[in-house]
């Protein structure tokens, strides 16, 4: 745990290498450029005859497109071309969003430029090419575009009922369902002592990166070569679907991510606009960029989290959960996003619901329908606020039917962090967790009895104050059966490769990418532990598909734990081989050495023996000393892929304490804490900020965040002023410990922690919301939960 | 038809610059676009994110609220200037030491803001240094970090001025 | 986002500007602070053939105290608003609303001026010129001329400011003795614009509320006044009685429309807490 002030411990001097630097707060000198003003964004960078694409995109959420006029366009000074669907559909192919292991999933082709139809506010329907950003925004007016209007479907339980179908070819507006039910369940909640119910809405919202989407893209005619520069968690998926969908073979598809800001999912899913601003560079034959403005973004980037979902629960009476029930209804966007689907959320809520608590009997039913709303997709944490928050809700619930602490009740419930391997009634394995462990550690932090008494006292005043808990699973280190095994080409594997530079600088190369979270920072730490040298002589390089191994990219909480461990065993590959060179010139066994502190020293003594510089030297420039048949290997990859779990699950649990003010419904978030296991820490400060962001994030969607739509289908608060973001003042101090079950997949034992905060945030603050409301019998079930939801459920108004 | 330019005359940093500007381009666009001064961005370019933050003869102001032809005869200074003159040295030590940023893309307008509570309001509590970056938007961080840095910097400068006192 | 191309010229006298506006009429937008202009026009939402920049001209930067009152020229910014003893002093109403409007750095550009002059409903100043009575002076080819606060609000951003007309100052009379000065807002974020919000001046004297003025923002298309809600409290004690006979009236004073932050409901409910909270804040200082 943190105290405020205390900065957490750093190294700096080459004693720690002997201690490695696994698990050391060192503060990530790579940032120290960004502080400078000096980042590299993508908006950034100049190029030879670059251009700026603009989209017009459509007013209407349903439209027939009768017919595009761009005449006038074409005239307006600084325009370079104007051109319609159809006309980039002749360099870009459609694409449909399914994967083969979502029975049933189904949607719509659907082009980079709409051709025929518009099916959501803000879908590109025709693209500007122009000198700059500014001539071709001014060039807008100047399009004449005729449009019929369709009927829009906006609320989900139109979709379903499909009196209006988006996509009459598929038949009806569901993108994908899903139902599942243990044999014992129909047994268990008829003989159930206590069964509670609840529906709970989750209002759709949004990533709000601070650096918009932002692509620039270089075609080189002479060769049929694309270089894209993309802010995206994952270059080498962009590489083959750029390739496949553009017509260039996928070796000639260089994609290279500069500084990303920020990312959360966002940039990880493929956007017509972007793919349309790479076929105009090789229409065009010229750099096209495209970045997103904020207005765009509100229309454009996915959207995420828009559910209804009925949860039951079923109990004894003296307290022991029996099993859940489910029944959650999800509304995308009209197209599912390529290529990861977007049925993939709502499989996690299923998959996922009453994750922590025993029990043997569920029954889950899954409906992801259509509407013309801006499209949805994987959002940091993915389905996990759902799952947590009604999961959490429900349990709570039930501790108020029995009359039980909800603290005691889940003491009561959570599964023994002894009954390891386990496996979940949705068919899901745990391979080990610490539930217990960590509410242990939970109630001590937070001092549970000591804010029930300042809660019961404050209550005697007139003050609501309530206390929140989540409890919750995390899905990290995914294998292939999150997508690979459905088909996507995206890959569970990722790579390193180590050189030992001839100066004894480490050059470490990664699969894994870097959007602020500190990958490149931990690759170091650990590259630089394994081999012996010291952090400021490894320098890593990521996000560049000509350049790294073969990999995954960053997502589902992967890249510490999958891109670290392959860093890892190529650490200790390049340590042996380094150790072979200094064998040789030393004409010692390799056995008596090892490396420490930047040079190969004996082993028992610790002696030193050679530099590394001059194993370098040697090996680079004098091979001619060493024996005939001995080549010296400094460069090495390995790889690595998690196989044994479908997932690797980490668990924690987080606490809220918030203070409701039943005059004018405001609630004020006092103070959060989490508990997190994720296994062997790598760095404790990043780690835990991003635990801290990430618990912020989720304070987003539970109290401010919400896309609101008309009944026409018109997003309403598209701007920053009106969609609301957590600014710092409302925002809380977050106290954060940990547990350590390092997981046994791999020799690093490192599991993810990118998403966890999201994920029980919310769960956490609605239940402390419904603690201070209880009193005053007030029980609210909508996200974000405004003041005047709170005053609605308090019978204000 | 040609759009109207004005000359203006403005110190960048260390620099005098003279330029006829675009009326319309505000002032992050023409440090962007004009100068190279890449380092102060654009996240809403409405006024309400703050990662376009400058200084304008001294005073923190939204980049793209500010028409570039407003600067002719002052003086903007950026995070670049800000960086190399070593004003902001502490700040960004702190900001490193707490890993009061992630992907960075907040971090100029947020040293700004920081560097206003050190110039300004060096008795600040942890409540006021939240109250005066409340108009930059982070994503990354979730505020903590960086409500720990700038603090950390305060009580330095706090307990050096008390040196300065006894000694 | 780019702003369609305008016009701009930066004229060094009154005269000059003034000579714009008639030149340019509806065709012109006055840029002082530009905190919600450029905002507007970076979001497309105004696109003027021309901006008159007046941030050169002369003489409306002071804060002068006379025997009428505090007079603030149209271009004191926020930020020299918060910082001015002479404001805390005699208009603490003034100086209250300040730290809520947005942030720091629009603070640092925008000006009383600009605010007055947009008129939104929503922003705090409109609200305290509203409660005190303030008076506008605005210059016109004209001449000069004064206009009461009650006379100056129209309608959505609607003011009694003629196109060819400069606002050039604004008088707030001196806080006087007997007078107790709340402002309060309630909003989701600090900075933000409010969901409900309370410009209110009493005048207490012998435990008895002998006047009241409440403007309220965020609650119509104007800054709004309560005039039923304020009678009611005439000769009364802040008492929780009071409150609770006179926040009954309100509802005759206000119909707000719902919008993206808050139902009617919503903002009627928001608007009897703030009174409530005003006439407790006289208990306390009584």
């Amino acid at each position: 745990m943190n105290a405020r002030m205390e900065l957490p411990a750093t190294t700096h001097d080459t004693t720690q290498v002997a201690n490695g630097y696994i698990g050391k707060s060192s503060p990530r000198t790579g940032s120290k450029r960004l502080l400078q003003g000096r980042g590299a964004y993508i908006d950034d960078m100049r190029l030879p005859r670059l251009s700026h694409v603009v989209f017009v995109r459509s007013p209407h959420a349903h439209a027939l497109i009768k017919s595009i006029d761009l005449s006038e366009v074409r005239k307006q000074t600084g325009v370079i071309g104007a051109f319609t669907g159809s006309e980039i559909a002749e360099y870009c192919t459609p694409w449909v969003g399914v994967l083969g292991h979502l029975k049933g999933i189904k949607s719509a082709p659907q082009h980079a430029v709409a051709i025929d139809r518009a099916c959501w506010q803000g879908e590109p329907v025709a693209a500007i090419v122009g000198q700059t950003r500014r001539q071709a925004e001014d060039a807008l007016q100047f399009v004449k575009i005729e449009y019929e209007l369709l009927p829009v479907i906006v609320e989900m339980a139109d979709a379903l009922k499909g009196d209006y179908v988006i996509h009459p070819e598929l038949g009806d507006n569901i993108c994908f369902q899903r139902e599942l039910k243990t044999d014992d369940f129909d047994e268990t909640f008829a003989q159930a002592d206590v069964i509670v119910e609840k529906t709970y809405t989750f209002a759709r919202h949004t990533g709000v990166t601070n650096e918009p989407r932002a692509v620039l893209a270089d075609y080189q005619p002479a060769d049929h070569s694309l270089t894209v520069y993309q802010a995206t968690q994952a270059p080498h998926m962009m590489q083959d679907i750029m390739s496949r969908h553009l017509g260039i073979p996928e070796s000639q598809v260089r994609i290279v991510c500069k500084d990303v800001g920020g990312s959360f999912g966002i940039k990880v899913h493929v956007y017509p606009d972007e793919m349309a601003t790479a076929a105009l560079s090789v229409m065009l034959k010229r750099p096209v960029k495209f970045m997103a403005d904020r207005i765009e973004s509100f229309l454009s980037d996915i959207h995420a989290r828009e559910h209804i979902a009925t949860v039951r629960m079923a109990c004894t009476k003296d307290g022991d959960i029996l099993g859940f029930d489910l029944d959650d209804l999800t509304g995308i966007g009209p197209y599912s996003v390529y290529p990861r689907t977007s049925g993939i959320e709502g499989n996690q809520v299923v998959n996922l619901t009453g994750g922590p608590y025993k029990h043997k009997a569920y029954r889950a039913k899954l409906q992801v329908v259509f509407t013309n709303k801006n499209v949805t997709c994987q959002y940091r944490a993915v389905g996990h606020p759902i799952a947590v928050a009604l999961t959490e809700g429900i349990v709570d619930e039930g501790a108020r039917a029995i009359g039980m602490d909800p603290a005691a009740f889940r003491r009561r419930n959570l599964i023994a962090d002894d009954a390891y391997p386990y496996t979940f009634p949705s068919g899901l394995k745990f391979e080990k967790l610490s539930h217990h462990q960590c509410l242990d550690k939970l109630m001590a932090l937070m001092d549970y009895d000591g804010l029930r008494a300042e809660q019961a006292a404050l209550r005697e005043k007139g003050i609501y104050r309530g206390i929140g808990l989540a409890a919750m699973i995390e899905v990290t280190n995914p294998s292939p059966a999150f997508y690979g095994v459905g088909g996507a080409r995206i890959s569970a594997q990722d790579g390193a490769t180590l050189r030992l530079d001839p100066g004894g600088m480490l050059n470490v190369l990664v699969s894994v990418t870097e959007q602020g979270q500190g990958t490149e920072a931990v690759f170091a730490q650990i590259a630089a532990t394994m081999v012996g040298v010291s952090l400021e002589n490894v320098r890593v390089i990521t996000g560049d598909t000509a350049v790294t191994p073969y990999g995954g990219g960053t997502w589902a909480s992967r890249g510490a734990g999958i891109g670290g461990e392959a860093v890892l065993q190529a650490a200790k590959a390049l340590k042996v081989n380094i150790l072979a060179v200094a064998a040789a010139v030393l004409e010692m066994d390799a056995a008596q050495l090892d490396v420490s502190g930047n040079a190969v020293v004996d082993k028992l003594t610790g002696v030193v023996r050679m530099p590394l510089s001059e194993v370098g030297r040697v090996a680079y420039f004098r091979p001619d000393t060493l024996p005939m048949d001995f080549q010296s290997e400094l460069t090495v990859t390995r790889h690595y892929t998690p196989r044994e779990y479908g997932f690797t699950f980490t668990n924690g649990i987080q606490a809220s304490y918030v203070e409701v003010d039943p005059e004018t419904g405001f609630v004020k978030l006092l103070k959060h804490w989490c508990v997190e296991d994720c296994g062997t820490i790598l760095n404790p400060m990043l780690v835990d900020e991003q635990l801290r962001g990430g618990v912020v994030q989720g304070l987003g969607g539970a109290l401010l965040e919400e896309c609101l739509y008309s009944p026409e289908g018109q997003m309403l608060n598209g701007s920053m002023a009106d969609y609301l973001v957590p600014m710092a003042f409302e925002m809380p101090d977050i106290e954060i410990a940990h547990v350590c079950t390092p997981t046994k997949t791999s020799e690093l034992g490192a599991k993810g922690a990118g998403e966890a905060g999201t994920a029980g945030a919310p769960g956490a603050v609605m239940n402390a919301v419904n603690d201070a409301l209880q009193p005053l019998n007030g029980n609210v079930v909508e996200q974000p939960i405004t003041p005047e939801r709170v005053l609605v459920a308090l019978g204000k108004i | 038809m040609s759009e109207k330019r004005c000359d203006i005359s403005v110190m960048v940093n260390a620099e005098r610059v003279e330029r006829p500007v675009l009326v319309r381009q505000h002032l992050v666009d023409f440090l962007r676009e004009e100068l190279d001064l890449t380092g102060s961005h654009l996240g809403c370019e409405h006024g309400v994110c703050g990662a376009c933050q400058v200084m304008v003869d001294g005073q923190v102001v939204r980049g793209c609220l500010t028409l570039a032809v407003q600067t002719d005869g002052k003086h903007v200074e950026t995070i670049e200037g800000l960086s190399e003159s070593g004003v902001l040295a502490d700040l960004q030590e702190a900001f490193l030491n707490h890993n009061a940023l992630q992907c960075g893309f907040c971090s100029s307008g947020m040293l700004l803001s920081a560097l206003n509570i050190v110039r300004h309001y060096p008795d600040a509590s942890r409540e006021d240094i939240r109250d005066h970056i409340s108009g930059n938007y982070c994503r990354c961080t979730g505020y903590q970090a960086i409500v720990n840095a700038i603090e950390s910097v305060l009580l330095k400068n706090r307990s050096a001025a008390v040196v300065g006192v006894s000694s | 986002m780019k702003a369609p191309a305008f016009d701009y010229v930066k004229p060094k006298s009154l005269n000059e500007a003034l000579g714009y506006l008639k030149q340019y009429g509806s065709g012109a937008q006055v840029l002082a602070g530009g905190q919600s202009l450029m905002a507007i026009m970076n979001l497309g939402l105004a696109m003027p053939e021309v901006l008159i920049d007046i941030t050169g001209l002369p003489g409306l930067t002071d804060i002068t105290v006379t025997e009428e009152g505090v007079r603030v020229g149209a271009l004191v910014t926020h930020a020299t608003l918060q910082h001015s003893p002479v404001i805390a002093k005699h208009v603490p109403l003034l100086w209250q609303c300040v730290p809520h409007v947005a942030h720091l750095a629009i603070r640092n550009a925008g000006t009383l001026g600009g605010s007055i002059a947009l008129a939104d409903p929503a922003a705090e100043y409109p609200a305290v010129v509203l409660a005190l009575q303030a008076t506008i002076t605005l210059q016109g080819p004209h001449g000069v001329r004064d206009v009461a606060a009650d006379d100056y609000f129209l309608g959505l951003y609607e003011t009694a400011r003629a196109e060819d007309e400069l606002l050039v100052a604004v008088t707030f009379p001196k806080v006087k003795d007997s007078e107790v000065m709340v402002f309060d807002e309630l909003t989701r974020r600090r900075g933000d614009y409010a969901l409900c919000g309370l410009a209110a001046a009493f005048d207490v004297s012998g435990g008895v509320i002998r006047a009241a003025r409440l403007a309220y923002l965020s609650m119509g298309d104007t800054p709004v006044l309560a005039p039923t809600a304020a009678a009611a409290l005439m000769g009364k004690a802040p008492s929780e009685e009071t409150i609770a006979a006179a926040e009954i009236a309100l509802i005759n004073d206000l119909s707000p429309r719902s919008d993206l932050h808050g139902s009617v409901n919503g903002k009627l409910h928001w608007a009897k807490v703030l009174f409530g909270r005003s006439v407790r804040q006289l208990g306390k200082s009584a």
